[in-house]
């Protein structure tokens, strides 16, 4: 079997029994990634020095009897986590030349556990983008199909892992960023409750939705990241202190008795046939697995795209102020004087998608504008949010699509800002409510490219929407296909 | 027409935590430029802010003494935009739900109380420095030092009550010296530990709106605030007879000059886009938490001045200096707990001591004659042992080498002689050979009795008993 096939788990038993050494498999990976990069274009930077290193430490550890199941396993992050020493860009030309003095801290749990770095991930510029196409380093392209974009934020993540570029990836989600690429592309995507997952050293886009998550082959692999990345950092005062259940143990696959909510304004007429048809035969099997649908409604639903582009933007045009050119990144040459120079600076480094919303933020928070625009999102918000809290009175999980189509072509939205805005109508309500969701495969178009479920949990049930994805996955084998690039 | 001033003023406290208020860097003034900085006050990407405790302490504490309310739930709030001392291109304040609301502070002018309205006391970080031209060490620009970054400031905002520069004054000399007092604060307004803004407006006597106000800015000493003060408002007063209008605008007192110039009008002032801050959480603060501060609030100045004239029998002047700062008043108590007459204490203190502080630049925590050899040193005049004189001697003695003062006494021979044969004896060998100056005296010259006294002591090295030679040779000469 090709190393670069294997998932976490079954990577881990192969070096935990030393058929294989983290050696052979990074320079695996490496190879792949030499290989198919050209006509995939997942990542911005490769670090195979790093990652060589990264192997024979982890060797040792392995050698020595301290391992753990994360110890060896090559893994690739998106370019929004800091990561020392290692040129960090945020898919911006504004970054070009930044080399941050820190880490994440998502990243330095993981590096503590023994993983291998191959490298940073191709994004949407400042997270802001749902095609992996504003990325100032070139598109991506869907493994599936090249000519098709692999869905953004985080389109690096989502195609690595579908590539088998690296076994798994970490990327972010504000509002959709990691399940719908994971959907496009065909692998597991899971975004954990808000708090959930330390944000220190992962760039802003919108602080109170970002949350860090894994793209994964399986949903084991999922809940193996996660319970690696969980749990209270200091450093981040929004995150929570609460206890790390222990994910793995949660799945049992069995489903019976689970009650799944449908709500009624994600079913919408007019959905793509071949989402329609991945759905019903959903449903169909997470039936015969003795699961309970229920009908609710989540009646707020039509405001969450307006609310979103109004909060997250408001938050970016905040966030993004420090990037003037005074003391990191880009600054412009022959400026004359200050205002020249930031103007300058953030006019030559910033793309126009982020141009666009940060224009679109500061306006929703100027005098004169800030409660019609700002202040009355929030309050919409906590009406999004309350419709999640009664649905789940009566449901365990709600179940709906990820995205409204397939992956659409490359260029095929670039000049249409709100239909591209709109092909995150599933995901965005979940940020906004700051609970948990992950995408998992459930088929493929008539054209062969896949389509994801999303399944949405209580805040802090990341539990059972892994159970549910899992027994569902047990049940069906779409994960097991591959892109044949 | 005659106009009223009307003030409002905007006091920025430095805090004297240890640590920064949204980081661990350390908050010490003087260091080498951007030598206590990390990712959070460098504003970099990814770093995020994690609030300092001990800042909600001082906070909540500077608060109860100025008789505010605590807010039970209060915000943090980013106020946006770009300069190059701002790091993150916003500052970390609060704006809705401050920490503290509706105190006030009584002050006196002319023998006058007056009360004034404290409307909000509120967290914030504080910006870095710009170094300009020949002092950053580069040819031509400016250079960033962020040190000061993120340092916790409290933001005192008073009602516009105050009526003069008197007033002014009055006020910030309070606050300055609660906050001191409170060990919140150094004080140090050359360092740029207490700065003020002052709102000055002007309107006709007896007019019920308020005239424009125009805002002085970073005024760094009582005496240039009292001289910006009043420049300003007859500024606005001789403009308004002229047949202008006062411009809301923000204005910089020139100390050289004595008067203050625009900086910024209302056309280009900021639109700041306060917000919640996303990355921090609301700061809950429960009754437990402000009862256990009060209890933890040592007596206030006011407070003490007041103890100190009712048990002590001092009078206000008396009291109101040994009230200066918690130190000086600590010192007199630990002192009248030794020797409990607090009239004499209060004289060394202000004497002796003050004299010896300043000469050798020492504040009083430092002072090497302690409370207690100070008090042992008023016991011995109190007994007799030595002169009022001959102790200034011994206290000097007791600066230097830090000696019991009996010690002193006995190793140098200075105790005082009382004995009035020893002294007559004296007083008879003068007399003897002063017989001119004796003839003199007896005819009316009483001017003369100083300098037999000043005979008696330099015989006696000092150390006879002025009463005693006072009432000798008063008899002695009458014959």
């Amino acid at each position: 079997m090709d190393i670069c096939d294997l998932t976490i788990h079954e990577l881990h038993s192969s070096l935990k029994s030393k058929q294989v050494s983290s050696l052979e498999a990074t320079e695996a990976m490496l190879a792949r990634i030499e290989a198919v990069e050209p006509r995939i274009g997942s990542f911005i930077t490769v670090t195979p020095e790093k990652a060589l290193a990264d192997a024979v430490a982890a060797d040792q550890r392995i050698a020595s009897g301290t391992m753990d199941v994360l110890t060896g396993i090559p893994l690739a992050l998106k370019d929004i986590f800091l990561t020392e020493g290692i040129r960090t860009t945020c898919g911006s030309r504004i970054l070009h030349n930044f080399v941050p003095p820190y880490s994440a801290t998502s990243y330095e749990k993981l590096r503590e556990r023994g993983v291998v770095l191959l490298g940073k991930l191709n994004q949407d510029e400042f997270a802001m983008g749902s095609s992996n196409e504003s990325s100032a380093y070139g598109n991506t392209r869907n493994p599936w199909d090249t000519t098709r974009i692999p869905g953004g934020s985080s389109g690096g993540s989502a195609a690595a892992v579908a590539a088998r570029q690296a076994t798994a990836t970490l990327g972010t989600d504000t509002g959709g960023s990691i399940r719908q690429p994971a959907s496009h592309c065909g692998c597991v995507g899971l975004k954990p409750t808000y708090g959930r997952v330390s944000r220190y050293g992962v760039i802003a886009y919108a602080s109170s939705l970002d949350q860090v998550g894994p793209l994964t082959r399986d949903v084991t692999d999922s809940a193996i990241m996660l319970a690696a990345l969980a749990g209270h950092d200091p450093k981040d005062s929004t995150s929570v202190d609460i206890p790390v259940p222990d994910y793995c143990a949660a799945l049992t696959g069995d489903v019976k008795g689970l009650r799944i909510g449908l709500p009624e304004e994600y079913f919408i007429a007019g959905l793509d046939p071949d989402v329609q048809t991945a759905m019903d035969r959903a449903i169909a099997t997470y039936r015969s697995l003795g699961a309970e649908f229920i009908d609710i409604s989540l009646p707020h639903t039509d405001y969450a795209v307006a609310t979103y582009y109004l909060i997250a933007t408001a938050e970016a045009s905040s966030n993004l102020a420090r990037y003037d050119g005074v003391r990191f990144g880009h600054r412009a040459e022959d400026a004359a004087g200050l205002l020249d120079m930031y103007t300058k600076s953030r006019s030559q480094g910033f793309g126009t998608e982020v141009k666009r919303r940060i224009m679109l933020g500061t306006y929703a928070l100027s005098s004169g504008y800030y409660d019609a625009y700002y202040v009355k999102a929030q309050k919409v918000r906590t009406l999004i949010m309350q419709d999640f809290m009664r649905a789940f009175a009566d449901v365990d999980v709600i179940l709906t699509p990820v995205a409204p189509t397939p992956a659409f072509k490359i260029g095929e939205k670039v000049n249409d800002p709100l239909q591209m805005y709109l092909s995150d109508i599933f995901t965005i309500p979940v940020n906004l409510a700051g609970t948990c969701a992950l995408s998992v495969p459930a088929g493929f178009s008539a054209d062969g490219l896949p389509i994801g479920l999303q399944l949405i949990g209580k805040p802090f049930g990341e539990e059972t929407i892994l159970r549910a994805a899992h027994a569902f996955e047990q049940a069906s084998e779409w994960h097991t296909r591959k892109a044949v690039i | 027409m005659r106009f009223q001033p009307v003030i409002g003023l905007e006091v920025h406290v430095q805090l004297k935590t240890n640590s920064k208020i949204f980081c661990g860097c350390s908050t010490a003034f003087g260091s080498e430029p951007n030598s206590q900085t990390c990712p959070v006050c460098l504003g970099l990407p990814g770093a995020l802010p994690v609030l300092n405790k001990k800042v909600v302490e001082f906070a909540i504490k500077a608060g109860l003494a100025t008789n505010c309310s605590i807010t039970t739930r209060s915000i943090f709030a980013r106020k946006n935009y770009f300069y190059p001392d701002l790091p993150k291109g916003y500052q970390i304040s609060q704006f809705e739900d401050p920490i503290c609301q509706h105190g006030w502070l009584d002050i006196d002018v002319n023998g006058e109380t007056k009360r004034i309205g404290i409307t909000r006391i509120h967290m914030e970080e504080d910006a870095g420095k710009l170094v300009h031209g020949d002092a950053s060490g580069l040819e031509d620009g400016s250079g960033v030092d962020l040190n000061r970054a993120c340092t916790p400031l409290l933001e005192v905002v008073s009602e516009p009550d105050l009526r003069s520069s008197d007033e002014a004054v009055a006020y910030l000399k309070q606050l300055h010296q609660i906050v001191t007092w409170l060990g919140i604060c150094d004080g140090n307004m050359e360092e740029g530990s207490f700065r003020c803004d002052a709102n000055v407006s002007v309107m006709p006597v007896g007019a019920d709106t308020l005239g424009t106000r125009a805002e002085v800015k970073n005024v760094n000493s009582f005496k240039f605030v009292k001289q910006a003060i009043e420049y300003e408002i007859q500024r606005q007063i001789d403009l308004i007879e002229d047949g202008g209008t006062v411009v809301q605008e923000t204005r910089l007192f020139d100390p050289n000059s004595g008067t203050t110039r625009s900086m910024r009008s209302k056309e280009e002032a900021h639109d700041y886009r306060y917000f919640p801050d996303p990355d921090l959480v609301p700061l809950v603060i429960d009754d437990a938490w402000v009862q256990r501060t009060r209890t933890e609030l040592p007596e206030l100045p006011e407070q003490s001045k007041l103890r100190f004239m009712t048990e002590w029998a001092l009078s206000p002047y008396d009291a109101e200096m040994l009230t200066a700062s918690r130190s000086l008043a600590e010192y007199f108590e630990s002192c009248v707990a030794l020797h409990a007459n607090a009239k004499l204490v209060s004289n060394w203190m202000m004497g002796e001591i003050t004299r010896a502080l300043n000469d050798s630049g020492t504040s009083i925590d430092c002072c090497p004659v302690t409370p207690r050899l100070l008090a042992e040193l008023l016991k011995l005049i109190e007994g007799g042992i030595i002169s009022g004189k001959i102790a200034k001697t011994v206290f000097d003695e007791m600066w230097k080498s830090g000696k019991d003062p009996a010690v002193i006494v006995q190793e140098q021979g200075l105790v005082q002689v009382s004995d009035s044969g020893a002294i007559e004896a004296i007083i008879d060998e003068i007399l003897t050979r002063e017989v001119g100056q004796v003839e003199e005296y007896r005819s009316g010259k009483d001017k003369l009795f100083g300098f037999f006294v000043g005979q008696v002591m330099k015989a006696s090295k000092g150390k006879a008993n002025p009463a005693v030679v006072n009432e000798l040779l008063l008899s002695k000469l009458k014959g």
